[in-house]
């Protein structure tokens, strides 16, 4: 196993003059006490561009992703965005801030049961007391910002339509949109098309890299794909075993860099 | 094929322990049955005087028909309002005893509270709470309502576990609070089963609630009691034929609920 240090040959070289958007520092998540699965992950994320985060399966890739919005409890380590750590938040401070921040999954992870619409409108859920939200009594500005999305996304067809009804490359589209919904200052990605087929993929990379030169805000995207990361990233970070072996421009990933993220290399040729 | 031949694997091994458990099975029912005098002889005689029984029931006897109505309306109400109350301390209930979405803390008092509504049989229930608030309805609505809030409780907890998390953590995802979670993430996935359950206990209720009157807590059940005990038996057929019909009357109900909704 490679120690972090020495293989972090390019960096992104994110705009000197601007703030990171967020900050991790020493990230460390243990399931099981000893067993680390993040072992003290430093990273900063530029204010723009798409961030690929390359590695094999069981990495930790995941786990890195849902601790950044604490889905999943970080076991240590600093979280650092819009000048809060959100490590040390409480409950209530931690929902405040979930709400600017945005996830798209694998699985899509629509309310399979509710319409399009409700799927879009839950991004607010946020800034909506339960009770308002219960009775679906959304502002009319998030409305029309539903519609214009929908639109954006190609699924204005479909606002009533239940969300089960939908094509997987649909799905996806509505998982963002819920996710834009949020005017999300940052955008996680979790594998989000792994579960489509390859010219679905390339449109959802695609709509995903729009939206974020759009509206401004970065985006951290775990993928399995590498020619996909290629091809949209701004830059790479290659994790294995934990830990962050590779940090650099896609151009300058080489063989030897898949192998060391990787390991082995039968599967290159 | 030699290899076919000469094989001795075997696909389904033989289990020692459940042909022996089936074998202790059979011995405890023949010696059940032998301790109960279960004979034939007793069986046939048994047959004779419920032909006699069946016999005196017909024709059923309608002339009293305001204390049947009475009766009936009152057993109804009953269910009803039993089966609302139920499910209004079930829903939240269920929630608090739901693993996944709990902790251990607040899952153990809720189990333990559906657990012991649904220790007792509702006439069992029905007779303690006869004596607690006297005679009447009241004792029945809150009796059934026990037995459905234990009932309801467990389904509907079993149908919260075994919701998608993965609905639950994208809803969470968004900073929703946790009643807006429950809402949006927890409910549009249960809600279908929910209406299943309801509707089954509605119609248990229904049936229940001819019976706590046996002990005194209102509806039907009295009724017929007495009629049993003056050998009013076509008066008795004419309850039963009567309770028959509103059980199918509920049956055609749910059908059309479950329709409304959808399920």
């Amino acid at each position: 196993m490679q120690p972090a240090a020495t293989a972090v040959p390019a960096t992104a070289a994110p705009a000197a003059s601007a703030a990171p958007a967020l900050v991790l520092r020493g990230l460390t998540k243990e399931y099981v006490t000893g067993k680390p699965v993040l072992r003290g992950i430093d990273l900063e994320f530029a204010p723009r561009g798409i961030t690929a985060v390359i590695g094999p399966s069981g990495t930790g890739k995941s786990t890195l992703i849902r601790c950044i919005n604490r889905l999943v409890e970080p076991t240590s380590g600093q979280v650092i965005f819009d000048g809060h750590d959100l490590v040390a938040l409480n409950r209530a401070e931690l929902r405040t801030a979930r709400r600017r921040i945005g996830m798209v999954f694998q699985e899509y992870n629509l309310v399979e049961r509710l319409s399009v619409m409700e799927n879009l409108l839950s991004g607010r859920l946020g800034y909506l007391s339960p009770f308002k939200a219960w009775l679906r009594r959304y502002p009319q500005r998030d409305i029309e910002r539903a519609f214009d999305l929908l639109e954006t996304v190609g699924l204005s067809a479909h606002a009533h339509s239940r969300a089960d009804s939908l094509s997987g490359g649909q799905r996806q589209r509505v998982g963002i949109a819920r996710a834009m919904m949020q005017e999300p200052r940052l955008l996680l990605a979790d594998e989000p098309t792994s579960s489509l087929d390859p010219k679905t993929s390339v449109e959802i990379m695609a709509l995903m890299q729009t939206l974020s030169g759009m509206h401004g805000f970065p985006v951290i995207i775990n993928i399995h794909n590498v020619e996909l990361a290629r091809r949209f990233a701004d830059r790479v970070v290659g994790m294995t075993g934990g830990r962050v072996v590779f940090d650099g421009s896609p151009d300058a990933i080489t063989e030897e860099h898949l192998k060391s993220i990787y390991g082995g290399e039968d599967w290159l040729e | 094929m030699a290899a076919r031949t000469g094989s001795n694997r075997v696909a389904f091994p033989p289990s020692w322990t459940a042909r022996a458990a089936w074998l202790v099975f059979g011995i405890y029912f023949v010696y059940a049955a032998s301790h109960l005098e279960l004979t034939p002889a007793r069986f046939f005689s048994g047959l004779e005087h419920g032909g006699k029984f069946v016999a005196r029931l017909f024709p059923p006897d309608f002339h009293r028909w305001e204390l049947l109505a009475k009766g009936m309306i009152e057993s109804l109400q009953i269910a009803v309002l039993a089966s609302a109350l139920g499910v209004l301390i079930a829903a939240p209930l269920a929630l608090c005893a739901a693993r996944n979405l709990m902790p251990a803390w607040a899952t153990w008092p809720a189990r333990a509270v559906m657990v012991v509504c649904r220790s007792f049989h509702p006439v069992i229930v029905a007779i303690l709470f006869v004596k607690a608030v006297g005679f009447g309805a009241l004792a029945g609505i809150l009796a059934l309502t026990v037995a459905s809030v234990g009932f309801l409780g467990k389904l509907m907890t079993e149908a919260i576990e075994e919701i998608s998390l993965k609905q639950v953590e994208a809803v969470r995802a968004t900073g929703a609070p946790f009643m807006s979670v429950v809402s949006y993430a927890v409910v549009p996935q249960v809600f279908s089963r929910f209406v299943g359950f309801v509707s089954y206990e509605t119609d248990a209720n229904l049936r229940n609630s001819t019976m706590v009157g046996i002990v005194g807590a209102g509806g039907i059940g009295g009724t017929l009691f007495s009629a049993f005990q003056r050998f009013d038996y076509d008066f008795v057929c004419a309850i039963v034929l009567t309770i028959i019909v509103l059980i199918m009357i509920g049956e055609i109900l749910t059908l059309r609920i479950k329709k409304v909704f959808g399920v």
